[in-house]
């Protein structure tokens, strides 16, 4: 390697330390972290994924077959797991930071804090998707539920709703995180802001699951998307008063 | 750095906020008896209703906790949550912890009152209505926002932390309401304040002077407690300021 190159790359690196990555770069490398910690230990997510699959097992045998149809039950069933298993990933987001108070090290390293959230709110993003993506078909096998091309608008809804939950979810989090019990404190502050996220996906399922059009859930998808828009942008505003300064 | 030196500072400005002597509240001894007397003229000097009887002087009650806990209260707590955010005064945090316990109390009342009297006018205690679900869902928010404050001991994160809460809070409520909108209504449309009614009144004369007196009573005891519970945790913080420093 020449004199030349080198110290271009020295240049480079200087220049490197001193200009901040750009917003993308940093998500994408702590979302990268966190998938990879979790591709690693697989604890959060096949936690996760246990327990949607036992809590289909589990709905199956309160259910009355001859009282109630499974296409009315099916598409609640699937909204209180894809609720709750996402919850279960939640909690990990910020315990692992806290452990060893890597959180410092996060914080001290020339990433923006609004990377630091869209990178924590992308790898849970990931983890939701990739549980619901186990929990879907599960559900379909133990319901009996007939395929057909509304299992397509049932998997846009459900990445829909997942944006919102990933945003919503990570910063309150990071809010619990900051607390004695966050693991008690998470669903009881989430909960209430994944209503208006899952009673239009739930609605919004039946609805393409009894094969009626798009158009008849379009108010519901409309909220659904105007949720995302607005939560993403606010917990990413608010997420770094989460921080401690 | 900037912990130690709020706390040092602390004890004054609290010391110069706080009344140096608990002297009588006339403000609450003046809501206690507009309290009464709009009790007593609801019951013994304004006409029950010819369609539901006695059961609808709970409304006397019912629509001014309503105004007090709901449209004062929450959208109080909404915007000192807001301003905290960016002002970061510690006043501030104190009336958003007071408005938010007062607020329940009163959103209480009003979710207390409505069941008794939908008991006997619809014939149910609870219907999942637009307006009652998104009263039950506000309960359950400021339900939250207290017991997050409860769990969090250093008092600056406290505030930071409930002020984000807080702040998103005031997003969420449109689209709980939104969401719970889309179900069909079954709720009394507000029918004391609209346009025509200055034309064409809804309510006969007693009854709306009833009212009148009785909404004036709640909203003045609403701000007599709210200025209770404001200096007693102003003497709270005072207290704790002094124990630690």
């Amino acid at each position: 390697m020449s004199t030349g190159s080198g110290t271009r790359e020295l240049a480079s690196a200087v220049a490197l330390s001193h200009r901040p990555a750009g917003f993308l770069a940093d998500t994408w490398r702590l979302a990268r972290k966190d998938l990879l910690i979790e591709f690693r230990t697989r604890s959060a997510f096949l936690a996760a994924c246990v327990f949607a699959l036992l809590s289909v097992a589990i709905f199956r045998f309160t259910w009355d077959a001859t009282a109630v149809g499974a296409m009315d039950l099916a598409p609640g069933v699937l909204w209180v797991i894809f609720t709750f298993s996402g919850l279960l990933g939640l909690n990990r987001s910020f315990a692992v930071e806290h452990a060893d108070r890597a959180m410092d090290a996060l914080l001290a390293s020339p990433m923006s804090r609004e990377s630091v959230f869209a990178g924590k709110a992308l790898a849970n993003l990931v983890f939701v998707t990739a549980v619901q993506a186990l929990a879907l078909p599960a559900i379909a096998l133990f319901f009996g539920l007939p395929s057909g091309p509304g299992w397509l608008g049932v998997m846009g809804i459900v990445a829909l709703a997942s944006v919102g939950l990933a945003a919503v979810g990570t910063l309150f989090a990071a809010v619990a995180s900051n607390t004695r019990m966050a693991e008690m404190l998470l669903p009881m502050l989430a909960l209430p802001f994944f209503v208006p996220l899952v009673i239009p996906a739930a609605q919004a399922s039946v609805v393409l699951l009894n094969g009626r059009p798009l158009s008849d859930a379009a108010s519901w998808l409309k909220l659904l998307v105007a949720f995302d828009i607005v939560f993403t942008a606010a917990c990413t505003v608010a997420f770094p008063y989460t921080l401690e300064e | 750095m900037t912990s130690v030196s709020s706390v040092s500072t602390r004890p004054e400005r609290t010391a110069a906020a706080s009344p140096s002597a608990p002297g009588f509240d006339w403000l609450l001894a003046v809501a206690l008896v507009a309290c009464a007397v709009a009790v007593a003229r609801a019951l013994f000097f304004t006409p029950a209703d010819a369609m539901l009887g006695d059961v609808q002087k709970l409304f006397y009650l019912h629509v001014p906790a309503a105004i007090a806990g709901l449209y004062i209260g929450c959208p109080l707590l909404a915007i000192l949550s807001i301003v905290y955010l960016w002002v970061k005064d510690e006043r501030l945090d104190r009336l958003a912890e007071a408005s938010a316990e007062v607020a329940l109390v009163f959103m209480t009342v009003v979710l207390t009152t409505g069941p008794i009297w939908g008991r006997s006018s619809w014939g149910t205690w609870w219907v999942w209505d637009a307006r009652l679900t998104s009263t039950l869902f506000l309960w359950f928010l400021v339900v939250s926002y207290l017991v997050l404050r409860g769990a969090i001991e250093q008092p600056e994160a406290r505030a930071r932390l409930s002020a984000v809460m807080g702040s998103l809070a005031a997003l969420l409520v449109p689209f709980i309401h939104l969401t719970v909108y889309l179900f069909r209504s079954q709720h009394p449309s507000p029918i004391v304040i609209k346009p025509e009614a200055l034309t064409q009144p809804s309510l006969p004369p007693e009854m709306a002077a009833t009212f009148g007196l009785s909404a004036a009573a709640f909203v003045v005891l609403f701000f007599a407690l709210l200025r209770l519970r404001f200096r007693y945790a102003t003497a709270r913080d005072a207290r704790v300021a002094l124990e630690c420093g």
